[in-house]
Formats: C-alpha cells, sequence, structure tokens
C-alpha cells in the first residue's frame, strides 16, 4: 500500500473524471439527445446574450415604429415585424429568456424541495410526517394543475411572479409522490440498515446513502418537465394571467399576435418556433439523460 | 450427571456479553399472526462464536434483527453487557450502535450500488469523526489491507467486483467503527466457494486479533464447523438443541438436529462415522402461523409420541458442560 495519500486523492479526481466520461459517452450515444443539448445551448447563449446579438435590442419592449409595421420575413426582420413595428426575432430571443427564467426559478424551487418532502415522507413512511406531506400533495395532486394555476393567477394580480408561484405550488407534490415511492422501496434495503447499525446519522443516510441512488429519475423528471413548465407558463400567459405586454413572454406574444392571424402568419410563427425549439431540446436531452442513467 | 448450567442467568452477568431471555417477537400479516420467534434463552460469553443455526423460517434472522435493534421485541428480554438493549436502533446512542455492528447475507444489496469502496467506507470511518481527508484515506487503506483488498478496489462499485471481495468491503465497513460483537447472518451463502474460504479466514483472523465476538446465522453446517465455539438449533422460533460444537458434531442428540446432520452427503470415511444417517429428512418446516401443538417438531419427527403433540418439551441436560436438548425422549435426564 502506498504511503503517500495525497496520491490516492489525486486518483479519485481522476476516476471522478472518468465516470464523466463515460456518462458522456453513453449519452452522445443517442444523437438526437446531442440534438437537444445542442439546441439548448444555443438557446441559452442566444438569451444570455441577448442584447449584443439582436439586430434590434430596443424592440424588446415598449418601442413603436408604424413605417415598418406588419413586414413578411425579409433579410433586415428574418422572422418579419408585428403591428407596432418591432422585430419579431429579436422579441423571441429576448422571450428564451423568460422561458428560461421560469424554468429556472420553478425547478429551482420544485425539486429540490419536492425531494426533501419526498425523502422525509418515504423514509417516516406510516408515521405522522408521512400522512402530513402525502395528504398535502395529494389536496394540491387532486386539483387539475392549469386550472389549480389559473386560480391562483386570477386571485392574485396577474404578473410573472405570480404565474411563477402558481406553477411551483402545482408542481412539488409530482416530485415528492416520485420520491416517496422510490425513498419507500429503498428505505428497507440492507445497506440503509447497515447504515444504521454504524451510527449514520439520519440526514447522513437521506442525503448520502439514498439520495444519489435518485439522481437519475431526478435529472431525467426535470428535464422532461422543463418542457412542461415552459407549456404551462405559456398557457397561463396566453390566457392573459401571466407576463402582460408589452413584455416579451413567448406565451404572451402568442396571445397578442395570434389575433392578426392568418394574414400576419409570421408573427404568431416566431414565438411558436421560439417554444417547439426549447420543449423539444428538453424533451430530447431528457431521453439522454434516460440512457446515461439506464446504461449505468 | 451433575448440573453446571446455572438455572439464573443474572449469576453470571457480569461475563455475559450478550443474554436473551424469553425472546418473543410476533408480526401481526394479514394471515394471522406470525410467531417468528417464540420463547428464546441463551446467553454468549465475550469472544466467542455462537452459531444460531435452522433452517428458513426458523425465527434465527429474526432474532439477530431484534438485537440489532431492527426490531423491538414483543416480549422478552435482550441484554448487552448488562444493559436492555430492547430499544430500536434510532434510540440506542452511538455508542452502543457502534459496538454492535453486523455483516448481512448478500452484499450486492448491503453495499449502496451508487458509492465507490471508498466512499462506503469513508462515510463508516466519519461516523467516528470528520477528521482530515488524508487521515481518513490512511484509515480507510489500512482497514481494505487488513481484510485483504487491494489498493486497487478502492475506486471500484460494487457492481465492479466479485462477491467475495464484496463481502470483505462490508467487514471492512463493520471494523470501521471498532465493533466489540458482529452478527455475521448468512455471511458466506451468497458466495461462491472459494470467496467463502476467503471470507472465513478472515473472519477467524479478526477475532484472533480484536477479541471480536460472533453470533453466526446459519444454514450451512460446514461454516459452523469451521468457526463455531458453540451452536443452538432453532426449528420454527424455538430453541431445539444447545451445545458445544464438538459435542453438536459428536453427539447430535435432538432428532431434528440429527435429521438436519443426516442431510449432509458425506464425503470422507471421517464423515460417514460422523454423520447420523438413520433420520431421512421429511417434510417442509410447517407455518409459523399456525405452528404445531407441543413440540413443533412432532410432524416431522420419526420419534414423536403421544406426549410431544400434546406438551411442549422443556430443556433437558444431556451432559457436557451445556448440552441442552428440548426433547421428550430425553426426559429421563435432568430439566434445566
Amino acid at each position: 500500500m502506498s504511503s503517500d495519500y495525497s496520491a490516492v486523492a489525486r486518483k479519485e479526481r481522476e476516476v471522478r473524471l472518468e465516470n464523466l466520461k463515460r456518462a458522456w459517452f453513453r449519452f452522445s450515444r443517442n444523437k438526437l439527445a446531442v440534438a437537444g443539448l445542442v439546441i439548448f445551448v444555443t438557446i441559452v447563449t442566444m438569451a444570455s446574450l441577448a442584447e449584443y446579438i439582436t439586430p434590434y435590442p430596443s424592440h424588446a419592449g415598449l418601442y413603436i415604429n408604424f413605417k415598418e409595421k406588419y413586414q413578411p420575413p425579409n433579410p433586415n426582420h428574418i422572422l418579419g415585424t408585428d403591428m407596432y413595428g418591432r422585430d419579431v426575432f429579436t422579441r423571441v430571443v429576448f422571450g428564451f429568456r423568460y422561458a428560461l427564467m421560469m424554468v429556472g426559478v420553478v425547478l429551482g424551487i420544485v425539486v429540490p424541495v419536492g425531494t426533501v418532502l419526498g425523502l422525509l415522507a418515504g423514509y417516516y413512511k406510516g408515521t405522522l410526517i408521512d400522512h402530513v406531506i402525502n395528504g398535502a400533495s395529494e389536496v394540491f395532486v387532486a386539483v387539475p394543475p392549469l386550472v389549480l394555476a389559473l386560480a391562483i393567477c386570477s386571485v392574485l394580480e396577474p404578473n410573472v411572479l405570480n404565474a411563477l408561484l402558481a406553477i411551483t405550488l402545482m408542481w412539488w407534490p409530482w416530485y415528492t409522490r416520485m420520491i416517496y415511492s422510490v425513498t419507500s422501496s429503498l428505505r428497507n434495503e440492507p445497506y440503509v440498515w447497515a447504515a444504521k447499525a454504524l451510527g449514520m446519522r439520519t440526514t447522513t443516510i437521506l442525503f448520502k446513502e439514498l439520495l444519489p441512488n435518485m439522481l437519475g429519475p431526478i435529472l431525467t423528471k426535470a428535464t422532461l418537465d422543463a418542457s412542461w413548465v415552459i407549456i404551462i407558463g405559456a398557457s397561463i400567459s396566453f390566457v392573459g394571467l401571466g407576463a402582460q405586454p408589452p413584455t416579451p413572454d413567448l406565451g404572451t406574444m402568442l396571445s397578442e399576435y395570434c389575433r392578426y392571424l392568418p394574414a400576419y402568419w409570421w408573427m404568431t410563427l416566431g414565438p411558436l418556433l421560439g417554444i417547439v425549439a426549447l420543449v423539444l431540446s428538453f424533451n430530447l436531452m431528457g431521453d439522454g439523460f434516460r440512457d446515461v442513467f439506464a446504461g449505468e | 450427571m451433575m448440573v453446571m448450567q446455572d438455572d439464573d442467568d443474572s449469576s453470571r452477568g457480569s461475563e455475559a456479553l450478550l443474554t436473551v431471555r424469553n425472546l418473543k417477537k410476533y408480526f401481526r400479516t394479514s394471515k394471522g399472526l406470525v410467531r417468528a420467534v417464540d420463547g428464546v434463552t441463551f446467553s454468549m460469553s465475550t469472544g466467542e462464536t455462537l452459531a444460531l443455526v435452522g433452517e428458513s423460517g426458523s425465527g434465527k434472522t429474526t432474532t439477530a434483527h431484534v438485537i440489532m435493534g431492527f426490531y423491538t421485541p414483543t416480549e422478552g428480554l435482550v441484554m448487552y453487557k448488562g444493559i436492555n438493549i430492547g430499544i430500536p436502533i434510532e434510540k440506542r446512542p452511538l455508542s452502543l450502535k457502534r459496538e454492535i455492528q453486523i455483516v448481512f447475507q448478500d452484499p450486492a444489496t448491503s453495499l449502496n450500488p451508487k458509492k465507490t469502496v471508498k466512499d462506503i467506507l469513508e462515510t463508516a470511518v466519519k461516523v467516528y469523526g470528520e477528521g482530515v481527508k488524508l487521515e481518513r484515506f490512511k484509515t480507510i487503506l489500512e482497514l481494505m489491507s487488513y481484510v485483504g483488498l487491494s489498493e486497487e478496489h478502492l475506486f471500484k462499485r460494487p457492481t465492479e467486483i466479485g462477491g467475495g471481495e464484496k463481502q470483505l468491503v462490508a467487514l471492512a465497513r463493520a471494523l470501521a467503527v471498532n465493533p466489540a460483537f458482529i452478527i455475521l447472518d448468512e455471511p458466506t451463502s451468497a458466495l461462491d466457494v472459494s470467496a467463502q474460504s476467503k471470507v472465513l479466514r478472515t473472519l477467524l483472523k479478526i477475532q484472533r486479533d480484536r477479541g471480536v465476538s460472533y453470533l453466526l446465522i446459519t444454514h450451512d453446517l460446514g461454516v459452523v464447523r469451521n468457526i463455531a465455539s458453540r451452536v443452538i438449533i432453532m426449528y420454527l422460533g424455538k430453541i431445539c438443541e444447545e451445545a458445544s460444537t464438538d459435542e453438536f458434531f459428536g453427539r447430535p442428540t435432538h432428532p431434528y438436529t440429527q435429521m438436519l446432520l443426516s442431510s449432509i452427503p458425506a464425503m470422507t470415511e471421517e464423515d460417514e462415522r460422523i454423520l447420523p444417517t438413520r433420520i431421512e429428512s421429511r417434510g417442509e418446516i410447517p407455518s409459523a402461523i399456525n405452528p404445531p401443538s407441543g413440540c413443533r417438531f412432532h410432524t416431522r419427527c420419526p420419534y414423536a409420541m403421544e406426549v410431544c403433540r400434546k406438551e411442549e418439551p422443556p430443556a433437558f441436560n444431556v451432559g457436557g458442560s451445556s448440552h441442552i436438548v428440548n426433547c421428550w425422549l430425553h426426559s429421563s435426564n435432568t430439566r434445566v
């Protein structure tokens, strides 16, 4: 045995890198997933550099230039212009920001909260903790998600923040239920009993023993859910309960522009393509993650 | 014959490591009450290896799990070093948890499949205190080399190493908290024969170096012969026979014990001489929901008498230092 333990630490880093490479290899075998990743990275890059890469950054919000209104797609405006003469492409790129922010905020809250609640309920199955958490989640699950979100948005002031709140509230039970079912079956695995026998703290058992066995399903579900968050968010905006004009939200734009169908079809086409590209990229990546974890 | 078995366990309470008295564990199921363990009494002293032998369904694993605190006893007493430990594992103090460790039958499920050997051992080492990272590496490598694992296994996951090696990792993990008492729940039955001997040798080495006491749960009489100093035979939640390993193999007394031993295939002339052959194994172990009346073995016993069907046999001392048999055939001996 070596006496240089820092060499062991170095070896550990190498092994971690090696595992990442292997995971990437499995992901990359799924060409559609790679395509999804490329679309996603492109969209994220475009959204974060929107001010610099869009031809008319000022068109994102309130801007009026009636001279250029209703222009079909042309070299200056590749997705045409809208009824106020704003460049649709510019607005779609800014719209990605809202969509991505929505995904980030909703999943950023829902995944950790839902996971922790699911772990607790599953680990303490049959106790008060389980009944309280599952009782609460069943109430939320019983109401159709979109209806619940619309109810919240219509009671509160319609804006982006409340739309986020509504989606977050309706989403956490689904994570809790998934993690709950996995935890309640894994908690009787001998390695969990061994961990208890060793005297590990419950938090160690939950987060170091159980959680690593669920990362696959969590990441896959989160990715596939991201597309649903975008669709629900767009739906809320579409019926006028989410982001309000002139916010360049994809759903809001759809609801503003669809009134000009079919004559000015390009206005609707822009945000529609944006939503499709985002949703597609998440779904394709989700399938790729599923492959990565299935191969393990 | 002199009665050397003491009637009162408390008279030697100070030297007994583990005392189990009239332990009962019942489970309520949809089909009825399962009497998994139904009045088991035994004790263990420090440094010995006691084998709890029986078919599946005999209650041996349940007994072990009650001692671990995975279940609480329905009735009866479990004392460890004079302290009542009939409490769930969550309620036990850390100092007590560390003393009693368990090695499970199937290392494929007792090791977390998502963690490397190093991570598995590291979380166990951390129970003692976080310490410095490089110090932990030192401890982990020492544990691994002690149980005979090479450094190349350090960053492997359980799925990437052999069954015997996995079981050695499970052993090293138990040793990480420096226990005084280890329950071995069928430690070799999931392993290849070649891996079995390596694990058994390591177990013997640990006992020699550290004076660890073992409670060996098994149905493998070969393992019993190799490492146990005393044997208890269980049948349907009750003890049939208790003897030192030599007595057990030399003079098996309970008809059930004789049946178990005669079902071992004889490999050598010595085996031929030792193994009783008169009793043929017949029938299967009955359900613990509705156990037979009287002696639970009477449904399969070739010598069953009228009394066996009606009355449960008490323990009779049939000689040796503590050779005890719960069987009416030996009612001419002193009751324990």
